[in-house]
């Protein structure tokens, strides 16, 4: 228990520090390497906290595709950020001060950490979670049963949500700059370094084979939908940056792309829709196999999970491949 | 209290820091990298409230008697994915205001807005 609060603390302290250097740093390249940092300590504390889930996510999210597109975003404007004017810390400082203050006073009525009578822990969803879920649905990550089928609705709106930033990211930075134009343009000097091509190349199997492993071993072990698509992504975005773009674009064509990033939310309200037709409710994945409820529910939460796998992949690639864009044609 | 709420403080000084940058700042970058401090904080937090003395991560096998709650997991899970998607949004905002305005800081970027209104004003 001890050695519990020891490690807690201290990566708490890291966690802080961190944030500290990276509030008063001005080289804004430096200040995104710490968020990296920060994300990879981030997803430890996580690993702590049981949610082995969200600590897998983080890292593929945090220290992988959100470190490269601040990155991406900073070699396209000014990486050096001006004073901050002494008035303008004051009403931040304020601001912060109160914010705080009432946080830590509201917060003496909150349940003591870790305790096993909070009320999260003793509602009665809490049992249909963990234990009844082994007979509706027979899957022994309760996190994926919960993700993909008791609260299937609320992860569907999450995926438009998705989906929906994935375009507006399009819209932004115009997609539709013509490829005759960047074909011109020199690749990435990356590819000169012999390391990084053979690494890069024998890498890219194994993580596309790995994308694969967690997208479908979510039922059994920290993994799933979310998690597979960001690591599928991010083995594109390796390839991208190592080969230059106009290779990356031409194993992955931007217009398969966009209908991949569609795909998704179709695919997803159609397993409902398919349910409805069967004579279930909205997202019941009892009416695949009518007989055996948790045979069906396996395929529902399949389907599901890989359609989320699809756009969140698709999204996060031509996220990338935009800035890119931007990146080669500002040169 | 300290034995018991020290996580949940600490976790408040971590969102503050956040909310600091993103007020005091200028730079819309480094208010985007605010904004994922702040929210960071707010996933460990959400996070916590699920934590149970002992538990396990909620994959239920035989040999495991407590488990930390799935929900809270299930929903930071998916914010996470669509906070980097909506801060990818906000990088692209970002980008185009830095070409049409040379420049990133929100003060300038306002008083050069002050200048176009008052060079309309001149001429109508």
């Amino acid at each position: 228990m001890t050695t519990f609060v020891l490690i807690n603390v201290t990566l708490l302290a890291i966690l802080i520090a961190t944030a500290l250097t990276i509030s008063g740093m001005r080289t804004l390249y430096a200040a995104t390497m710490l968020t990296a940092l920060f994300s990879l300590v981030t997803a430890c504390l996580f690993v702590l906290l049981d949610a082995v889930d969200v600590a897998f996510t983080e890292a593929a999210v945090g220290v992988g595709i959100s470190t490269v597109l601040l990155l991406g975003v900073l070699s396209l404007t000014r990486s050096r950020e001006a004073v901050t004017p002494r008035l303008r810390r004051l009403p931040g400082a304020v601001v912060v001060l109160f914010t705080g203050g009432t946080l830590i006073y509201a917060s003496q009525d909150l349940p003591e950490f870790g305790s096993p009578t909070t009320p999260v822990q003793t509602h009665p969803l809490t049992d249909v979670y963990l234990r009844q879920s082994q007979e509706d649905i027979g899957i022994p990550n309760t996190v994926t049963s919960v993700l993909a089928s008791y609260r299937g609705l609320d992860t569907l709106g999450e995926l438009v949500v998705v989906f929906t930033a994935g375009v507006a990211v399009l819209a932004l930075l115009g997609p539709l700059m013509q490829p005759a134009e960047a074909r011109e343009r020199e690749v990435l000097d990356l590819v000169d370094y012999r390391v990084l091509r053979v690494v890069t190349g024998m890498l890219m199997p194994f993580i596309l084979l790995f994308a694969l492993y967690v997208l479908f071993h979510g039922d059994f072990g920290p993994g799933g939908g979310f998690q597979a698509g960001v690591i599928f992504a991010s083995g594109f975005v390796l390839y991208g940056l190592v080969f230059g773009l106009d290779r990356a674009q031409q194993v992955l064509p931007r217009r398969v792309l966009w209908v991949l990033i569609a795909v998704g939310p179709v695919l997803y309200a159609g397993v409902g829709v398919a349910n409805m037709l069967l004579g279930g409710a909205f997202l019941d994945y009892d009416t695949f196999a009518p007989d055996d409820a948790a045979a069906g529910q396996h395929i529902g939460i399949l389907l599901v999970e890989s359609a989320i796998g699809v756009t969140v992949a698709a999204v996060m690639t031509s996220i990338f491949f935009g800035f890119a864009n931007r990146v080669e044609s500002s040169r | 209290m300290i034995a018991t709420h020290y996580v949940y403080w600490l976790l408040f000084a971590l969102m503050m820091i956040g909310l600091y940058v993103v007020i005091s700042h200028g730079n819309m970058l480094k208010k985007l990298i605010g904004l994922s401090l702040f929210q960071v904080g707010v996933f460990l937090f959400f996070i916590s409230l699920g934590k149970v003395d002992g538990g396990s991560a909620p994959i239920v096998s035989e040999d495991v008697e407590t488990y930390s709650h799935p929900l809270p997991q299930v929903l930071i899970l998916t914010a996470i994915v669509v906070g980097v998607a909506t801060l990818a949004v906000g990088l692209a905002l970002a980008v185009r205001i830095f070409e049409s305005y040379g420049t990133v800081e929100e003060d300038q970027v306002l008083l050069r807005d002050a200048d176009d209104r008052e060079q309309d004003g001149g001429a109508s």
